[in-house]
């Protein structure tokens, strides 16, 4: 168990602090119990227990702490904790891709993954892409071959064309179509999207650094 | 989200362990389907008991066949050079299904416990759904059920099952693989998914203090020449209207066994024995291929806005079974 209260001194029931333990503890890891404030969570269901937990992801190879609660989608934790507001919010249930980073270089939608989930693994964002000032191949490409309009759906649809070139899914027009359908354009940018990513492949876009 | 304690366990027996701790525990592994779901407040776990550190993902040969871990994720399983040599329906299902993203995320034991997309059971403004809360009634037998079964169903429910994967497992006679407090069982396939019959809540066979550790398929001629055929709205990921998962042993032009499941179609992965001695000891032919689509279709029962399933899904074995016997015919 790996339930102790960080703070001896101020012991406030409604928001315990835990310490989760490395991901690679060979002991359980649990979090709870959570007891304390009252708060509505839906018709007809009372949640009376609230948590926090606290832990670090490698983001962009950087090791950063967090005390979030539990309940914290990575994508939440990475836009309002970390405040890398790159990575976006679409539809929030996996429908979308907007929210698509990179765990240990495969692509995720990371709305439906807790944070607590990813400690220990290495995240990628689109912040992470570029080294310096030098753009990432592929978000050349997108520019080159004017892979969007608005632009919200861009970073994600980056990171996972720099995962599906990587994988090797980018032989055809109709494999790129295929491999990035995970990742929806509002604009409809969809031509110059394969355009970009057809582009980035010819020029070796997965050899950058992830 | 409903609040939930969350633990993370380092193998199988510590998963048991914190399942029979107390009711209200919930696996989670890619968490795709369930995280979701707690976000829409139809799932509220008490407990999450996070399994990805539990070394079950391996993917090997047996003696008879395959043997892929539970925690394999999709888009491993779907790459693995055997299952792609030996399975091509298994692989294939599994690339049709959701995007990459998701397949990167989602395990195999997930994937046949994923949960209706029935618009209702997933919305719990709409009050009247039997599987979320039994007894308060159907919405989408009077709403909107275009994409709902029509094989399968009861007055209580027509909710389809998602799962493309679970149907190619149904067809080639998978077995699935749990462990429990009392020690491990096997369950075959088809028997693994429930009928809602009155009670639609019931969805599996699995346990509540039980974990899926493995899906074992054997290995067949009709599984090495299977091929699995989604039909849908759209292009890519997007869930089946209808699909089929087949496969025939040949000799010449002769059908020595076949094997036909559908998707999309069925309240639980649907496979049609009907079809397959339609189809065993006859020679190929689009007549045999049509009269064995006639009988896999013959008990549906549509509903107002998916009368069209029916003639779409026997096109759909069609030709899938053309695909299978192409060149032989």
């Amino acid at each position: 168990m790996a339930d102790e209260p960080e703070d001896d001194a101020v012991v406030d029931p409604s928001r315990r602090r835990f310490l989760i333990q490395s991901a690679v503890a060979t002991t359980s890891l649990v979090v709870g119990p959570m007891l304390g404030a009252a708060t509505e969570a839906g018709p007809g269901k009372t949640a009376t227990e609230t948590s926090v937990v606290s832990f670090s992801l490698t983001v962009n190879g950087v090791e950063r702490k967090l005390d979030v609660d539990l309940r914290t989608t990575l994508l939440d934790a990475l836009r309002e904790e970390l405040e890398l507001t790159g990575t976006k919010k679409g539809c929030d249930q996996g429908a979308c891709g907007a929210c698509t980073v990179l765990v240990d270089g495969r692509r995720i939608n990371s709305c439906l993954t807790l944070a607590v989930m990813q400690s220990g693994r290495s995240i990628t964002t689109i912040e992470g892409l570029a080294t310096g000032d030098a753009l990432h191949p592929v978000q050349a490409a997108f520019i080159q071959q004017d892979g969007f309009q608005c632009g919200y759906c861009t970073p994600g649809q980056i990171c996972s064309a720099v995962a599906c070139i990587a994988e090797g899914h980018t032989s055809s027009d109709e494999e790129i179509r295929e491999w990035m359908s995970g990742n929806i354009c509002r604009c409809g940018a969809y031509t110059n999207i394969v355009a970009a990513v057809r582009e980035a492949a010819k020029k070796g876009g997965s050899n950058a650094a992830l | 989200m409903q609040p939930f304690e969350y633990s993370r366990v380092p193998d199988r027996e510590a998963a048991l362990n914190a399942l029979s701790a107390g009711k209200g525990s919930k696996l989670v592994a890619g968490g795709t389907n369930l995280l979701d779901l707690m976000k829409e407040h139809v799932e509220t776990p008490r407990r999450l008991v996070d399994i990805n550190d539990v070394p079950m993902a391996a993917i090997e040969a047996t003696a008879g066949g395959v043997r892929i871990g539970a925690l394999s994720r999709m888009s491993d399983t779907a790459a693995n050079d055997l299952i792609r040599a030996k399975y091509p329906a298994l692989s294939q299902a599994l690339l049709l299904s959701a995007s990459p993203q998701l397949r990167n995320m989602a395990s195999m034991g997930g994937n046949l416990m994923q949960r209706t997309r029935c618009p209702y059971f997933r919305d719990i403004t709409f009050t009247a759904c039997n599987k979320r809360e039994p007894g308060s009634g159907c919405s989408a037998i009077p709403g909107e059920n275009r994409m709902h079964a029509i094989l399968g169903t009861s007055d209580s429910c027509i909710a389809t099952h998602p799962s493309d994967f679970a149907v190619a497992l149904a067809a080639f006679d998978g077995v699935i693989q749990v462990q429990g407090p009392k020690g491990a069982r096997d369950i075959e396939a088809v028997d693994f998914h429930l009928l809602p019959g009155t009670t639609p809540h019931r969805e599996h066979e699995l346990g509540p203090d039980e974990i899926i550790t493995a899906i074992v398929v054997p290995a067949a001629a009709h599984t090495e020449r299977s091929h699995y055929l989604k039909v849908r709205d759209r292009a890519s990921y997007e869930f089946a209207l209808t699909s089929a998962a087949v496969g025939l042993e040949l000799s010449g032009a002769t059908i020595r066994s076949a094997r036909v499941a559908l998707g999309g179609v069925g309240t639980k992965p649907w496979r049609s024995r009907e079809a397959e001695s339609v189809l065993t000891g006859r020679n190929v032919s689009e007549a045999t291929f049509r009269e064995a689509a006639e009988a896999a279709l013959r008990g549906s029962r549509p509903q107002r806005q998916n009368g069209f399933k029916v003639e779409l899904a026997k096109r759909t074995i069609v030709r899938a079974l053309q695909m299978v016997s192409g060149g032989v015919a």
